[in-house]
């Protein structure tokens, strides 16, 4: 037998089962010195430990029953999980526009198996269609998957690898490509795909969930639902963060993907728009824009894909007490970009100041962005600031901390010029830094007032 | 078939059980005495009808291991329910809203379980993995229940014989329905996450009355912990029940013990009448194969009908339908529980998964009652092609409703050919009981990804193993032995006085009955008098019972001293009445003897009675009875 018959299992374990011939998806009845056990032997997570064995027992619970106590391991049978995903053949309507859903990592669609609760993703149109039949109201649906990583490993590769895909797509004449993917990191690649891709004729939608797919409170079908949508029938060409408004099951909002942010570990409603409004709210029947200046869908196929990236490049979240080290490990270790995530206004502190200024005389660019998140960078109202901008520290005005990072080091793919830099992150390409902050561009409610619980009260969170 | 038709229930013999071959088990929910809920911190047991905000979600079958959708999972997605939780902030976080995962399980609760688990004899798990149990009817807003098996393999003591305990889970509580009305079902969460544990047994009971007999021995064996939640909603029983050839069926929500023997009676009769309706049915022809049936819209036809319930729904736009079951003349008036038919079996099915809430939902045409006019019977008779051998069932509602409805309608007739559908169904307040949903598959159970194995040593088995309460039965036989009033048995047994109690009576020869009285009587007499008997701790109950040992307090002393310590919230030595000497008490005798004289001569039986009485008034916080009036007799003959 082989290393898989045993999966997980280890040291006295492995040798318990060995010992008694018993591998992985076994019926048996183990015979322990408390009393009897009857079920399927399950893999075992790798991170637990050696002296039990888990198995499944007839009315669908699992156990662990402890190696020592094991006296025998009766086999009677053996019953495998069976991996594969029932498919109905997506309908084709001629009259419904096409679109394509590139699959990264994240599970939009599933299914569980019980047996081990693996949770395998549906992804081709039919498994989808068996899983979310409404997405058939809403187009003629195409699938590919692009990378199978989770969301934290999504870096400039599969950013680059998206961009050409998505370019080859336009070129084909899709009329909407949504996007699947892990969200811890989906306004990375929604920064990102806003720079490697410009001009788009149709809309980019990016979409994950945060309660995964194989719950039946999952978030998942819904945001896939608005997602579809939104590809299809808006008329908003712009790559687009798709995900819950409130944590309820009634819409989702449609962020602008240099703008957005996930704002909660694990609350469905975890994306926000910061420092402005999100572009549009989408429901199962219609998309309701907030805005009127977003780019609006054309006939043309004329997109520029510009996938580069220069991959030393850094984020520094500045705190109390930072020693110039931090950054000096960086400038020797060849980093050609530092996005400084500042205190306030976009501040470090005086023993930082060598490291900024060896920074400046090696060439590498130093960018200021604000750990606030809201507001602006604003370097002239302190001393210290103005003692910065002298070490060739470069404001960001309001560009989120990661969205600073991922367009240096697009900039740095495209130059190695550091003013030709500047002048890339300093020019807007689709509102990673604005000119005005609405005023209602920063609305974190504060729980416990009067009025705001008044709020809370009358609309559903 | 045996043709054994059922008797009234007071009629019922256990014979006439073995007769229909009535088998029943239990599943006993019962909740823990902890401080926070299950997998948060937040508090449990605070219950409140007020919410601060609502929030609204679906749920949405998943695929199983077959790539089928469960059956449950099915019935509940055509539903289509919008559920809206309302969230108090002081009971609710955002892990009950499934807005963030799991802490790791309460370990207080955890303990209480295995105590409990140890109680039954079962057979503790060494590695507890955490479950999750799909629910799709909202009732928990993840859409899946936390459990997990802790202990297997168990029994208790009955009558002659051990009722197998099957297995025994901890799982969190779910929320209270607020409401279910159309398409809206409403729930509170405040018992959201609340640990309980279920305990399920074989089987084993023969009648309705063993049922209730065996679930009052549990339910004794829980609370002699002193660990788990009392009042209203704090246990409840799902009560199985079978009978041969039939199902086995789930009553949920047993709230009371003594309604199970109706309930369990009333199921075991229904599942016999459909076995003969099934037979009936055969004989006439119709089985799963050969049924026919055709659905009619017929709004046109019966528009200007007086029948109210059709008038407003002609008065709101709705669609009026007709189901012609091919052959089932009279059938829908087929007894199926007591005052209860088959046409019930179609409208709860129509209610609660077509959502036509408003009864009536249906009307038919083997029924009795006052509907329509037999010229409109006959006109849709004509209209749908119907002969005198067909029933016709009409159902009203919007138009998505009225045809899941009549599907419905169809696949419920259709099933009466087959045998017994399974189902989960709810008790209802007069002892029948009413469709709730199809019974899940076993499928719906998988592991819980959130939150890791977690290994339950040796160590802490031990620990909790030396603080084990003796079992009730045990102490029981004892008391019986001392002679405790009977009714003062099964309390006494599972207080949490009963270590005190054997304590006293063993080690300090404390009499056992004023010791019994003492801790069951006097809480009671407190609890009419207003007190929280509760509040009375075990520091409180041994101090009393100490003095009474030292002569410091007579039977009545223990009383006051008892109310004096509610009062305070604590035993003081200062609560003791101020003691009475040998002296004192004679020389008590001796005026009352003199005040005696002053009344009215009496008899001297009477003057006995009378002096005892004036001298009991000053001392009997402090002396007994029978001291007083040893002393008086000693005092005559001198």
């Amino acid at each position: 037998m082989t290393a898989s018959d045993f999966k997980g299992y280890r040291g006295k374990a492995l040798s318990t089962l060995k010992n008694f011939n018993a591998p992985v998806w076994s019926d048996v009845v183990i015979q322990t010195e408390k009393g009897k056990y009857k079920g399927i032997i399950l893999p075992r997570s790798e991170t637990a430990d050696d002296e039990h064995i888990v198995i499944k027992m007839p009315i669908g619970y699992n156990i662990g029953v402890a190696v020592e106590n094991i006296t025998e391991i009766k086999i009677n049978g053996r019953k495998e999980a069976n991996y594969k995903i029932p498919e109905k053949e997506f309908p084709y309507d001629e009259g419904k526009p096409r679109v394509k859903l590139f699959g990264t990592g994240g599970t939009i669609a599933s299914r569980l198996d019980y047996r081990t609760g693996a949770v395998i993703p549906a992804f081709s149109p039919g498994e989808l269609y068996g899983s979310v039949p409404e997405l058939a109201d809403y187009c003629n649906l195409e699938t590919e998957k692009l990378y199978g990583v989770f969301s934290e490993n999504m870096g400039p590769e599969q950013w680059i690898g998206t961009a050409k895909a998505i370019g080859a797509e336009i070129e084909k004449g899709v009329d909407g490509i949504v996007i699947g993917h892990g969200t811890d990191v989906m306004h990375h690649t929604a920064a990102i795909l806003s720079f490697m891709v410009q001009n788009s004729p149709v809309p980019i939608v990016m979409v994950g969930s945060q309660r995964s797919s194989d719950r039946p409170s999952s978030d998942a079908a819904l945001n896939l639902i608005h997602a579809v949508k939104t590809a299809a029938e808006s008329d908003i060409a712009e790559v687009m963060v798709c995900m819950f408004g409130p944590t309820s099951d009634i819409y989702g909002l449609l962020h602008r993907g240099t703008r957005v942010r996930k704002m909660h570990s694990s609350y469905r409603s975890t994306f926000r728009t910061i420092g402005d409004i999100p572009i549009a709210k989408v429901s199962r029947d219609e998309i309701t824009p907030l805005r009127k200046d977003y780019k609006k869908r054309r006939k043309d196929k004329n997109v520029i894909v510009n996938p580069v990236f220069e991959e030393k490049v850094g984020i520094v979240y500045y705190y109390p007490n930072m020693k110039p080290d931090i950054i000096d490990s960086m400038i020797d270790n060849g980093y050609k970009g530092i996005v400084i995530a500042g205190t306030g206004l976009g501040h470090v502190n005086k023993p930082v100041y060598p490291a900024l200024k060896r920074a400046q005389e090696k060439g590498v660019a130093v960018y200021m962005t604000v750990q606030t998140l809201w507001g602006y960078v604003q370097m002239y109202v302190y001393e210290t600031g103005r003692e910065m901008l002298d070490l060739g520290v470069v404001p960001c005005a309001n560009m989120l901390p990661e969205v600073a990072y991922v367009k240096l080091g697009w900039a740095l793919g495209q130059t190695s010029d550091l003013e030709k830099v500047k002048e890339i992150m300093l020019t807007p390409i689709n509102g990673e830094t604005t000119e005005r902050e609405p005023s209602n561009g920063y609305l974190i409610y504060q729980g416990g007032l009067p009025e705001v619980e008044e709020f809370i009260s009358k609309y559903r969170k | 078939m045996k043709s054994f038709i059922f008797k009234p229930f007071e009629e019922m013999t256990p014979e006439d059980y073995a007769v229909v071959g009535f088998k029943s088990g239990l599943e006993i929910h019962q909740q823990l005495l902890t401080d926070k809920k299950l997998f948060c911190r937040c508090p449990a047991g605070k219950y409140s009808e007020e919410y601060d905000a609502e929030i609204l979600r679906h749920m949405r079958p998943t695929l199983s291991e077959l790539g089928e959708y469960d059956g449950t999972a099915l019935m509940e997605f055509k539903t289509k329910k919008e559920i809206i939780y309302r969230i108090k902030r002081e009971t609710v976080c955002t892990y009950e809203m499934d807005d963030t995962p799991p802490f790791l399980i309460n370990d207080q609760a955890l303990d209480i379980a295995i105590k409990i688990g140890m109680l039954y004899n079962c057979n503790i798990v060494d590695e507890l993995h955490i479950a999750r149990k799909q629910y799709l009817d909202g009732s928990i807003p993840t859409g899946f229940q936390r459990t997990a098996i802790f202990a297997l393999d168990g029994w208790i003591p009955y009558k002659d014989r051990k009722i197998e305990i099957v297995q025994m889970s901890i799982e969190e509580d779910s929320c209270r329905e607020v409401s279910d009305v159309g398409h809206y079902r409403t729930y509170l969460t405040d018992r959201l996450g609340m640990p309980l544990i279920e305990t399920v047994t074989g089987p084993d009971m023969k009648t309705p009355q063993e049922v209730a007999e065996v679930n009052e021995l549990c339910s004794a064996l829980v609370r002699s912990t002193g660990n788990v939640r009392r009042g209203i909603g704090a246990a409840r029983q799902d009560v199985n029940v079978s009978v041969d050839g039939g199902t086995r069926i789930e009553i949920k929500g047993v709230p009371r013990i003594p309604m199970i023997p109706l309930l369990t009676y009333n199921e075991a009769m229904r599942q016999w009448n459909l076995l003969r309706l099934r037979e009936e049915l055969h004989k006439r022809g119709i089985t799963e194969n050969t049924f026919e049936s055709k659905t009619e819209d017929i709004t046109g036809i019966i528009k200007s009908s007086h029948y109210l319930p059709l008038q407003e729904a002609i008065d709101k736009g709705y669609k009026i339908k007709c189901v012609v079951l091919r052959g089932y003349k009279d059938l829908l008036h087929w007894q199926t529980q007591t005052d209860t038919y088959f046409s019930r079996e179609i409208s709860d099915r129509v209610r609660v998964i077509a959502c036509l809430t408003t009864i009536p939902n249906i009307i038919h045409s083997d029924s009795k009652g006052d509907t329509i006019t037999s010229a409109e019977w006959q006109k849709i008779k004509k209209h749908a092609n119907a002969t005198n051998d067909d029933t016709l069932v009409i159902v009203w509602g919007d138009e998505r409703d009225t045809s899941t409805a009549c599907k419905e309608i169809i696949i419920r007739a259709k099933e009466a050919a087959i045998g017994i559908p399974s189902e989960t169904r709810q008790a209802l307040s007069d002892g029948t009981n009413g469709f709730e949903r199809i019974l899940p598959g076993a499928d719906r159970m998988y592991p819980d990804t959130d939150l890791p194995p977690q290994k339950i040593t040796k160590e802490r088995l031990e620990k909790l193993k030396a603080h084990l309460p003796e079992h009730f039965w045990e102490r029981e036989k004892w008391y019986k032995e001392l002679g405790i009033p009977e009714d003062t048995i099964r309390p006494l047994a599972i207080s949490k006085f009963a270590d005190l109690f054997k304590k006293a009576v063993g080690g300090w020869n404390i009499n056992p009955k004023a010791a019994a009285v003492a801790i069951i009587q006097y809480p009671k007499r407190l609890k009419k008098l207003g007190y929280d008997p509760n509040l009375i701790t075990i520091e409180m109950m041994t101090e009393i019972l100490m003095n009474y040992k030292a002569g410091l307090l007579s039977r009545w002393g223990m009383f006051i001293a008892l109310k004096k310590s509610l009062q305070h919230g604590k035993f003081y030595p200062e609560l003791l009445p101020r003691p009475i000497l040998k002296e004192e008490l004679l020389s008590i005798i001796a005026l009352k003897k003199k005040e005696l004289k002053k009344m009215n001569p009496l008899s001297g039986e009477k003057k006995q009675k009378v002096l005892m009485g004036l001298v009991m008034n000053e001392v009997k916080v402090n002396i007994e009875g029978k001291v007083v009036a040893e002393k008086i007799k000693s005092m005559e003959h001198k």
